[in-house]
């Protein structure tokens, strides 16, 4: 199941600090599991997840099988102009998933 | 501790044969574990040669968690965040999961404000340390810990 | 006629309810009994990862499916008006199949009837998604099923399935959810086991899940057979439970450890 719920402030004033919460639906298959045979199970994680503010990185985490599965990652950033935020997550077999939502700066 | 996991292999075994469903269920084993000598060398990684201070930064953990498979974390530091004076990195490390790193952020003047919240597993009982890389080069660590129980009954997948 | 005789039966039903039973004012969900970080993951729309799959089925209902290229939208429009208190009432009964059936035996039917689409398995994506976005239609509504002369026996036969012992622990549900909730059991607090808030996400599970899923890992728990998803056993026994929770507010989709 490949879907994102961001949640983004749609207005916000120049210069407001504002929060961002994003969480994306996936496993988080951690590596260390195994199936009653005793087979292990792959690992399969989000490694990398970016923000960008109009093109700029504004956020960059770096995920290890330690983080849950779903992720939920909630950070902040200055609100500096209208636009478009997007967020990536990329990891393990090819996942890569996009979001983004738009902003409006008075 | 091994006497938890012997416990835990015999029930999941009379389990087995009880349910005997022909479901490929998974069971977690106790793999090889970090132990805090480890978390310190990945911690090692991060900072090289530089002195680590304590303060500045802040870690919020349920010092009893609900469920070791999802444990609400924040990180927060102190820091004007400006382009002169901001946090660069936080970095979470753990010592008793299979692997001592959790996760980085990267962060920078854009953010604001450096506090970041998501939610981590904590495989047993143990101590979280957090991170925090400065732009003028320093390092500072904060630590937490953390109770995490088995839960109660076993079942398959 | 009829009200009177439901009043006849719901009477019935109080006076052989037997002495170890919650109190009506009593009752509490599971939710009261949670951390305050847990409950904090439940009330944030934003960050409850239950909401991936109601928004997965927000999906799911607009999309054409079957041979009869059909989505839900088609005939039950938006389901915010349409579905609102449906899942607080189920299960219910369905007079074609002379018993109850639960919110997810009434997708299938939908699907399999009208959309001309295969049946969705039990604890799969589309379902659950789909489960998912009727029940949270439900959410802030209290849990009313109906209990008549038709839904009786059925009720009957899950309250007996409640107060039974079974499996190698030889344990009925009612000696922890009725005498002993809010003790300990190891690490874990015992709930009353109200159905408030179903399909939920389980930290456990790291997935949000069925009631009936949960119910048959309670029967492996107790090394009890766990009874087949969607076995007449199993659902007569939700239906007793949504009834001994009747009036709760319905949560769904909520978090549990």
């Amino acid at each position: 199941m490949a879907n994102a719920l961001i949640n983004v402030p749609p207005r916000a004033k120049r210069g407001e600090i504002i929060e961002i919460k994003t969480m994306i639906s996936h496993p988080m298959e951690t590596g260390y599991r195994r199936t009653q045979t005793g087979a292990a199970v792959p690992r399969d994680i989000i490694r990398t997840f970016v923000a960008t503010y109009n093109g700029a990185e504004i956020f960059r985490a770096e995920l290890h099988p330690a983080i849950a599965a779903n992720p939920f990652i909630a950070f902040s950033t200055v609100a500096t102009e209208s636009g478009t935020l997007t967020f990536q997550w990329t990891g393990d077999r090819g996942f890569s998933e996009t979001a983004s939502a738009p902003i409006t700066v008075e | 501790m091994s006497r938890q996991t012997s416990r835990r292999e015999f029930l999941r075994a009379v389990g087995g044969a009880a349910a005997g469903l022909g479901l490929a269920s998974v069971i977690a084993v106790e793999p090889a574990r970090a132990t805090p000598a480890s978390m310190q060398e990945a911690i090692r990684k991060v900072v090289g040669a530089a002195q680590v201070q304590t303060g500045r930064v802040k870690l919020d953990l349920p010092p009893l968690s609900e469920n070791g498979n999802t444990v609400p974390m924040t990180v927060t530091a102190e820091s004007p965040m400006t382009a002169a004076d901001h946090v660069k990195a936080l970095h979470v490390f753990n010592e008793k999961n299979p692997q001592p790193d959790v996760v980085s952020f990267r962060l920078g003047p854009r953010a604001g404000r450096a506090s970041v919240s998501t939610r981590i597993r904590l495989a047993d009982t143990q101590t979280v340390v957090a991170i925090c890389e400065m732009s003028d080069g320093s390092f500072w660590q904060t630590s937490a810990n953390v109770v995490v129980t088995l839960a109660a009954c076993l079942e398959e997948a | 006629m009829r009200a009177f005789r439901a009043a006849l039966c719901l009477a019935a039903l109080a006076a052989s309810a037997s002495a170890g039973e919650i109190p009506l004012p009593e009752r509490r969900s599971g939710y009261d009994l949670m951390s305050g970080e847990t409950r904090a993951m439940q009330d944030d729309d934003t960050a409850n990862p239950g909401m991936l799959w109601v928004l997965e089925g927000e999906t799911l209902w607009n999309r054409k499916t079957g041979d009869a290229a059909r989505a839900c939208a088609e005939c039950h429009g938006d389901a915010r008006t349409s579905m609102k208190g449906v899942a607080a009432r189920h299960p219910a009964f369905d007079p074609a199949k002379g018993r109850p059936v639960t919110l997810e035996q009434r997708v299938n039917a939908c699907r399999v009837e009208r959309q001309k689409a295969p049946a969705l398995a039990y604890e799969s994506r589309e379902l659950l998604a789909l489960t998912a976005y009727v029940a949270r239609q439900s959410r802030g509504l209290p849990i009313d099923v109906a209990i008549d002369e038709r839904t009786r026996p059925f009720v009957e036969a899950g309250r007996a399935t409640f107060y039974r012992r079974q499996g190698q622990l030889n344990l009925a549900c009612n000696q922890c959810h009725d005498d002993n909730w809010g003790r300990r059991l190891a690490g874990n607090v015992v709930p009353q086991g109200h159905p408030t808030g179903y399909p939920l996400y389980r930290l456990e599970w790291q997935s949000l899940g069925s009631l009936e899923r949960r119910l048959r890992g309670c029967l492996t728990g107790i090394r009890a057979e766990p009874y087949d998803f969607g076995a007449a056993d199993l659902v007569n026994l939700e239906l007793f439970l949504m009834w001994r929770a009747r009036g709760m507010t319905f949560e769904a989709p909520a978090v549990r450890p």
